[in-house]
């Protein structure tokens, strides 16, 4: 099982996703933008970051890349590609995902440990997550706040398209508290929140039981393993 | 192109009695009489500018030089045992083991964060990242040390908003992890808040480089961002000279900041390291080109030629002097072996950064300047850069002084029933000083790059470096204006100690030290007796802990009108520790766990939070420092972190006991139930100085009950004091502070107004 993970110039958490891929199990395969080439890859993770120093609008340049030609061939092919904040942002200047995103409501750059609740767990990036599951996973952006058009958001909440939604405390204004979404067929998933800064002990977000012990995002990558291994079988 | 012609070396040796604008370049008569003596003849103009920003205060230190020898003067042999690179060079470098070493250090953005906080803030980060990158590591963590005017006063809201969202801008779009830092509030500071920024980095020992040009031959590279007119003159001028009120707007000298570039310098630059493509490397920051042409030749065994000419503008209508003197942010000069440059080059496309080749290494031992095929500049690089003048200013101890040492604390009224002492928690719990940071903090990443095991508001930041072995390092930064004011020698030291124990109470052993004296004009012989003996608290201090300073900054002029700030060293200790999964937390996560008070308090509220927030006072002399003590200390929670005796460890101090009760309880909001008796009646104090004093050498741990003989065994084997002062309690909506025959304050009340302060003012 390989998971390519992509540098954009200006990504800042493609080391982390990829140290998460290899945690989860599976072989991170380092992708460069500038490459009509995802190497063959079972999934891809679109990284956080602010690529372009989010000129223009974050994540608009970069889903303008080289590479991201071939992302949206695979993604049309049913490969699994995961957004992860700026990647997210990519994602829905690319299409690829509904909605956008604009400045978080209260204008300043939030980081927390946020808790979400899990609306889908039948994408290729939520099997091994239980419908309703309440998980903690770090927030960290500037420009968060998910908008789309009343008849985008009445249709995604229709086809279950949402599959997180803040739970708690909306942290940047986004409407219905959404925090992550997936195109349809379910392949393609984006969210704010970081999964591959809740991975390892010690080094994630604060839960009830103890500091930096939180591990929720690790099963977004055993969920996409597992998933890849059933389409296959 | 310009069409400006520049002044040329054969016009100046034509022109000798030309009339030239030192003064108002920061020279004084005798410096440029000086000049003029070394060259021989009278400066060009772009020499001028060039001499002008490199013997600015800034960066010739030339009224700091004489005290600040004493740091390599006042050594032990233990203290170069880990020491790779000492001062001098761009930061530090230190090995930590495993072959990593580690570079770290502070510097000051205090004036331009003063005119524009947002972009002299951001700039402040951009500035000391690349100076680590310049010594070939990796930048893994950014702190920033800020002092802001009187909460309440119309424009400490500007301040504060432009600085934290220019810090956290810049550094979230860096992708570093911040990881502590300070933040006080007071009047001193309100015409000039203080803008500190600390960086360390990591690199393996064979990837260190210096800033020098060797090689006859070797090419001369600039590469990163365009050189505009942005923070032209900033060096010489704004950070060498007061605010005068009624001076000109000086908003087009401060530079400004892409984050964007500098994260993709940083990637080209480890790139070219891996590699092996680069022989010398310096960052540009103040004084420009002018600063890294010199100190490259200077530092190297040649000389060098620049073809001004080829260096890429952002504004072609510059001038050559203003291309000198441009601060730029974002850029990058390399020393590349010929057969190099393409390599170099490739990599340099990859990162789609910008290069132009500007001239090469020469045996001719001068700094020589073309433009346009034109001698503008020829000059011996150390006369600019090392061998600037060196003053010995007048020094006169503060007449005020004895005074205001006189007027001490322990007069004051004192609560007199528990409800007394409730209220008096609850209000330096919520004074701007105690307060929650979060307002700040939350602006801030401290999870990217993956390896953060603390952070604020634990007492020191701890970065992994190696995933394998879990190798880690700590830092914590501190500075106590207060105590330096009634006691500049003393409050240096408190500074050290106190952040040598939160490194210490982390579960790491303390190794280096890097510090930015921030201080009002060299010119007051008072600021200057200050500064002095500020300067031998600190090499005194680090000789009897045997940890060496291995860089640092000055900042002077930091006044407003005549009305200096208090001298504000601020000291950052560095600290090793094996593997990181024995971090210790600054508070208690578990209910029925024992609270133990390490060390003896004594009556000492001079200078503390209790006497500025209860009775605006501020006089006597600040607590008595044994630093030996400190040794013991940080030995004894060395031992407890490797045996895991200890599940928390907070160091005491502003606010003493009460404060470190407060934050434990807060933190993760479990309760405690303590007791005061054993204290008061151990050490002959009273409830007052149970709670507010601020002695030093004190330490609050949480011990789980099946290691409390372990733990009191290893104290008492030690000798060092410890009492049983409480236990921690439930969790939850029901939490409380039950400090046992005084007073009871919910853990949710406390935390209501330690949590609103802040946002009250700035959200």
């Amino acid at each position: 099982m390989r998971i390519g993970v992509i540098t954009f110039p200006g990504s800042l958490d493609e080391r982390d996703a990829q140290r998460a891929v290899r945690l989860a199990g599976a072989e991170p395969v380092a992708l460069w933008h500038g490459d009509h080439d995802i190497q063959n890859v079972d999934a891809i993770v679109l990284p956080g970051g602010f690529s372009y120093g989010d000129y223009l609008r974050a994540g608009s340049i970069a889903s303008h890349a080289p590479i991201m030609a071939e992302v949206i061939d695979a993604a049309n092919k049913g490969v699994p590609v995961l957004g992860i904040c700026n990647g997210f942002q990519m994602l829905a200047e690319a299409r690829l995902l509904p909605g956008a995103h604009t400045r978080n409501a209260h204008q300043h750059f939030i980081r927390r440990d946020q808790k979400l609740r899990v609306e889908n767990n039948t994408t290729a990036w939520t099997t091994q997550f239980t419908l309703g599951e309440e998980i903690i996973i770090p927030l960290k952006n500037a420009d968060g706040l998910y908008i789309a058009d009343a008849e985008t958001i009445k249709r995604i909440e229709g086809n279950g398209q949402v599959t997180f939604r803040y739970a708690g405390l909306n942290p940047n204004g986004s409407m219905n508290d959404i925090a992550g979404v997936s195109n349809e067929r379910g392949n393609v998933v984006g969210l704010m929140p970081h999964p591959e800064h809740a991975v390892e002990p010690g080094f994630g977000p604060n839960t009830a039981v103890a500091m930096r012990s939180g591990l929720d995002g690790l099963k977004f990558f055993t969920s996409v393993i597992q998933s890849t291994l059933l389409a296959h079988a | 192109m310009s069409t400006h012609v520049a002044d040329t070396v054969e016009n100046a040796i034509a022109t000798p009695d030309k009339e030239q604008p030192y003064a108002a370049l920061g020279l004084k008569p005798d410096e440029y009489a000086q000049i003029r003596e070394i060259l021989g003849r009278r400066p060009t103009s772009g020499e001028l500018a060039m001499y002008s920003v490199m013997w600015s205060e800034h960066c010739s230190y030339k009224s700091s030089k004489m005290y600040l020898r004493q740091f390599g003067q006042k050594v032990t042999a233990k203290m170069k045992e880990k020491l790779m690179v000492g001062m001098g060079e761009n930061a530090g470098v230190v090995d930590v083991g495993e072959g990593w070493a580690v570079t770290f250090k502070v510097e000051s953005h205090n004036h331009p964060s003063y005119i524009e906080p947002f972009q002299g803030a951001a700039t402040g980060v951009g500035g000391i990242v690349r100076d680590i990158i310049s010594m070939g590591a990796r930048p893994v963590a950014i702190m920033d040390q800020l002092r802001f005017g009187a909460i309440d006063h119309p424009d400490t809201a500007r301040v504060v908003n432009g600085v934290v969202g220019g810090i956290s801008f810049y550094g979230n779009c860096l992708g570093l992890p911040n990881i502590g830092g300070e933040t006080y509030f007071d009047s001193v500071y309100q015409g000039n808040p203080l803008v500190n920024a600390l960086s360390v980095g990591v690199l393996r020992h064979e990837d260190l480089h210096l800033a020098n040009a060797s090689g006859v031959g070797n090419k001369i590279v600039l590469f990163g961002a365009r050189t505009g007119g942005d923070g032209i003159g900033g060096a010489s001028i704004l950070a060498s000279d007061s605010f005068d009120a009624a001076g000109p707007t000086k908003r087009p000298a401060v530079q400004v900041g892409d984050p964007f570039a500098e994260k993709v310098l940083i990637e080209c630059c480890l790139e070219l390291y891996r590699l092996g493509l680069v022989e010398g490397i310096q960052d540009l920051g103040a004084a420009g080109i002018s600063c890294a042409t010199s100190e490259l030749a200077a530092n190297g065994d040649g000389g060098m030629i620049v073809h001004l000419e080829e260096v890429l503008l952002r504004d072609p209508t510059l001038t050559a002097e203003e291309i000198l003197m441009s601060e730029s942010q974002e850029r990058m000069m390399a020393v590349v072996e010929p057969g190099k440059l393409d390599a170099f080059l490739a990599v340099v496309a990859k990162w789609d950064v910008e290069t132009s080749v500007l001239g090469e290494v020469t045996d001719t031992g001068r700094l020589i300047i073309h433009h346009f095929g034109e001698e503008i500049v020829n000059v011996d690089p150390s006369t600019v850069a090392v061998d600037g003048p060196v003053y010995e200013r007048p020094v006169a101890y503060p007449l005020w002084l004895d005074k205001l040492q006189a007027d001490s604390a322990s007069g004051l009224p004192r609560a007199t029933t528990g409800e007394e002492l409730r209220e008096q928690v609850i209000r330096l719990v919520a004074s701007p000083n105690l307060a929650d940071k979060s307002f700040i903090t939350d602006q801030y990443d401290y999870f990217v790059m993956g390896n953060t095991a603390l952070s604020f508001p634990d007492d020191a930041g701890m970065i992994r470096v190696d995933e394998e072995s879990g190798l880690g390092f700590a830092i914590a930064t501190d500075a106590n204006g207060r105590y330096c004011q009634l006691d500049p020698y003393a409050g240096a030291q408190l500074a050290l100690a106190e952040a040598f124990r939160n490194v210490a109470v982390s579960g790491a052993v303390p190794v280096a030290v890097t510090d930015c004296l921030n201080f009002g004009s060299p010119e007051n012989p008072e600021v200057m007796w200050q500064f002095k003996q500020a300067v031998e608290g600190l090499a005194d201090g680090c000789l009897e802990l045997e940890i060496p300073v291995t860089g640092g900054n000055v900042s002077f002029y930091n006044q407003t009108g005549d009305q200096p700030i208090f001298p504000t060293p601020v000291v950052g200790v560095l600290g090793i520790i094996d593997d990181v999964a024995r971090r210790i937390p600054s508070a208690w996560q578990d209910e029925g766990n024992n609270i133990y008070l390490l060390g003896y308090t004594r009556d000492e509220l001079d200078g503390s939070a209790w006497a500025g927030t209860i009775h605006d006072h501020l006089g006597g002399l600040p607590p008595v420092l044994d630093l030996s003590t400190e040794m013991d200390l940080a030995s004894l929670l060395q031992g407890a972190a490797i045996e895991s005796l200890v599940l928390s460890a907070h160091d005491l101090s502003d606010g003493g006991l009460a404060q470190a009760l407060a934050e434990s309880v807060m933190r993760f909001g479990v309760g405690a139930r303590v007791w005061l008796n054993d204290i008061i009646e151990r050490d002959g104090v009273d409830a007052t100085a149970a709670l507010f004093s601020e002695s030093t050498a004190r330490v609050l741990v949480s011990v789980d009950r099946e290691d409390d003989v372990r733990f009191v065994g290893l104290c008492n084997a030690r000798n060092y004091p410890v009492l049983r002062i409480g236990v921690t309690d439930q969790r939850g909506d029901e939490a409380v502070l039950d400090v046992q025959g005084q007073f009871v304050i919910p853990v949710s009340e406390i935390r209501e107004r330690s949590n609103e302060t802040l946002p009250k003012y700035f959200g």
